[in-house]
């Protein structure tokens, strides 16, 4: 059993003229502890859903979520029950996220006074410890947000939910706020974190690259289904799922050598009237007649990869993954 | 050949409480018919301020110095009514957010036709056939019922592609794209990288294009130029700076870069965070982030220096230089 297990859950949003809009339609995850997933996909693929899912910011409709094997539930006005919180969430914009008011040591230090777990004199000897660990100078602890740049804001974020002493921790696109070169510095601390504090994390994440660097494994969402999840190294070496393929060819590469990125035609349709049978085929180079009405579900291939295309209907599927890689190059 | 747009020893400063900020401070390049020239850095690097000052659309109290040349003229020296002929008539500007810069309640036609009509003069039956024409040229998918709808009904990728086809409205010589696809996924993006390296083909249109995305420059510009707090790093042909970095922000940059060929070498952060004007540290801005730096890199700015076919760059201590072939 998973530390955080996703199972076929659904995420429904209505639309003011009432039409249902599942942003989720059925997507099962796992996270384990010590282990970094990334979960990519285009805008609108419900990837941001799918992770307030599964800290219980959203209800789902259908399908459930369980933390340490206890259901997760949504959060309402009551205060979070004591068993979940271990999970925790960072959010994109570091400016937003964090109160631009108090001073940053007394952000951190809420998670203790909420917790009961931590007698009053040692909060700040703790937070020293919390700024030290995400490689921030100890004197910023009496500083306030404005004062503090993009990246050293998003450490904050980050020392704040290492606070609560968490098992897992759900980040949604924790880098794409910030400078490049400060990008690299934030996306090693999180691996740092996992190895040493055996952490589980789940990183939303719209850029390919980074997650290829960060993440263990790394799930491929479109259209609100996973439609491929593998070892990240596998899965850049071969993919196996025509959009894994689209996405990985879209990236540029910055090495001067003047490559233009290849685009995928189409967009994603409206997640309220979602194509027929795969959800991917209008947009897909490789459709096949039965694509069009049959739903490929997500099939183990060898031992760690899971992949929904009628590409590989047969599970023994190396060659198939060769020939691919060779019609869209 | 003579570069369209030739830009020497530009400076901006902005008028603050505390007396003139320097935000550009000498920056110098040229952007020739038909290429496209990458200017990148991070932000507070000054690049979209050097992209509003060719257009005339710098804040007030802003002052500017050195000289930018299209075609015989000062782009800097215009009067206000000369510079409002040359913006959308011969530069054209598309910006990274098209949801802010296309007007919510106005329909695309509208949009684009106000343009033709008061620049160019064109009668409405005129001005709406050419709008059509262009909206195909951006290869927007059935532009006629693209003509009625308005921006919310568009996706990201479209609504830059509209944006693009209003800047290329009047035909303009040069198209200034300010971080064209940052909001864009990169499966779009890789559509809109191409549709401008086609116009820039095809109708010998010069782009300058901004970015902080080396990944992006690396995909379509013919030379660029990285600029760090205001003034110029390094700049050269792509190939050259992107491949073989001289200057050590330019190679830091790439580091810090998750690279494709090799997913498994440990990202290498610069330390510190990009230097803001407010406080651009003494002699080169970098030093402080800088692990080859020197003490004298603390008192000299360092000047740009020549050092191979067309490249320039900016620091005397220039630790890769062994790392070049030769």
């Amino acid at each position: 059993m998973s530390l955080l297990e996703l199972r076929d859950v659904k995420v429904v949003y209505q639309r003011r003229d009432g039409t249902l809009v599942p942003a989720v339609a059925g997507a099962s995850l796992d996270v384990d502890a010590g282990e970094i997933v990334g979960l990519v996909g285009e805008t609108g693929c419900g990837k941001s859903s799918l992770a307030k899912a599964a800290v219980g910011l959203v209800p789902v409709a259908a399908g459930t979520v369980t933390f340490d094997g206890r259901p997760v539930h949504v959060l309402g006005r009551r205060a979070r029950r004591a068993s979940e919180r271990r999970l925790q969430l960072v959010f994109q914009n570091p400016y937003e996220s964090i109160n631009p008011r108090r001073t940053v040591g007394a952000q951190v230090a809420d998670a203790f006074a909420i917790s009961h777990t931590l007698p009053r004199e040692s909060w700040r000897a703790r937070v020293d410890e919390l700024l030290r660990r995400v490689g921030l100078p100890l004197n910023l602890a009496r500083r306030f947000p404005h004062q503090l740049s993009g990246g050293q804001r998003q450490r904050i974020a980050i020392a704040r939910a290492l606070a609560a002493d968490p098992a897992m921790i759900v980040l949604d696109e924790p880098l794409s706020a910030l400078d490049s070169s400060v990008q690299a510095q934030v996306a090693n601390l999180l691996v740092d974190l996992a190895r040493d504090l055996h952490v589980g994390m789940l990183l939303i994440s719209h850029d390919l690259a980074i997650v290829r660097h960060v993440a263990h494994r790394t799930a491929v969402m479109y259209l609100g289904v996973i439609v491929e999840t593998a070892p990240t190294a596998g899965l850049w070496r071969k993919p196996m799922h025509p959009y894994t393929q689209a996405l990985i060819d879209a990236v540029p590469h910055a090495d001067g050598a003047g490559h233009l990125p290849v685009a995928l035609s189409g967009e994603i349709p409206d997640p309220a009237r979602p194509p027929s049978g795969c959800r991917f085929h209008p947009r897909c180079p490789h459709v096949m007649e039965r694509c069009l009405s049959d739903v490929p579900e997500l099939v183990k291939h060898g031992g760690d990869r899971q992949v929904a295309c009628w590409l590989h209907e047969e599970p023994v599927a190396a060659r198939p993954a060769d020939d691919l890689r060779r019609v869209s190059r | 050949m003579t570069p369209l747009l030739s830009v020497r020893d530009l400076h901006v400063w902005l008028d603050t409480a505390r007396g003139p900020l320097s935000i550009v401070d000498g920056v110098s390049f040229d952007v020739g018919e038909g290429q496209v020239f990458g200017l990148a850095g991070e932000s507070g690097s000054g690049k979209t301020i050097t992209a509003l000052a060719l257009l005339g659309l710098l804040p007030a109290g802003a002052r500017t110095g050195g000289v930018a040349i299209m075609a015989g003229r000062d782009l800097l020296a215009m009067r206000t009514s000369e510079r409002r002929r040359t913006r959308g008539r011969e530069i054209a500007m598309v910006f990274q957010d098209p949801t802010s810069s296309l007007h919510p309640m106005l329909t695309i036609e509208r949009q684009l036709t106000e343009h033709l009509r008061y620049q160019l003069g064109l009668s409405g039956k005129e001005a709406h056939l050419r709008a059509v024409a262009l909206l195909t040229e951006v290869r927007m998918p059935d532009p006629e019922a693209a003509m009625r709808g308005y921006p919310h009904q568009f996706s990201g990728g479209m609504r830059q592609r509209i944006q693009i086809a209003i800047g290329l409205a009047c035909e303009p010589r040069l198209l200034i794209a300010d971080e064209p696809t940052t909001a864009l996924d990169v499966t779009v993006q890789a559509g809109i990288l191409r549709l401008l390296r086609r116009l820039c083909k095809e109708k010998n249109l010069a782009v300058i294009l901004i970015t902080h995305d080396l990944g992006v420059l690396s995909a379509l510009a013919d030379s660029i130029t990285v600029m760090y707090a205001g003034r110029v790093a390094e700049s050269g042909p792509t190939s050259q700076v992107m491949g073989h970095a001289r200057h050590p922000y330019t190679r830091g940059l790439i580091d810090a870069l998750p690279h494709p060929e090799a997913p498994d070498r440990v990202l290498i952060p610069i330390a510190g965070d990009p230097a803001s004007p407010e406080s651009r540290p003494s002699g080169c801005a970098f030093h402080p982030r800088c692990r080859y730096s020197r003490p004298s890199c603390q008192i000299a700015i360092p000047p740009l220096i020549p050092i191979d076919d067309g490249r320039e760059m900016a620091c005397p201590v220039d630790p890769f230089m062994a790392s070049v072939a030769r």
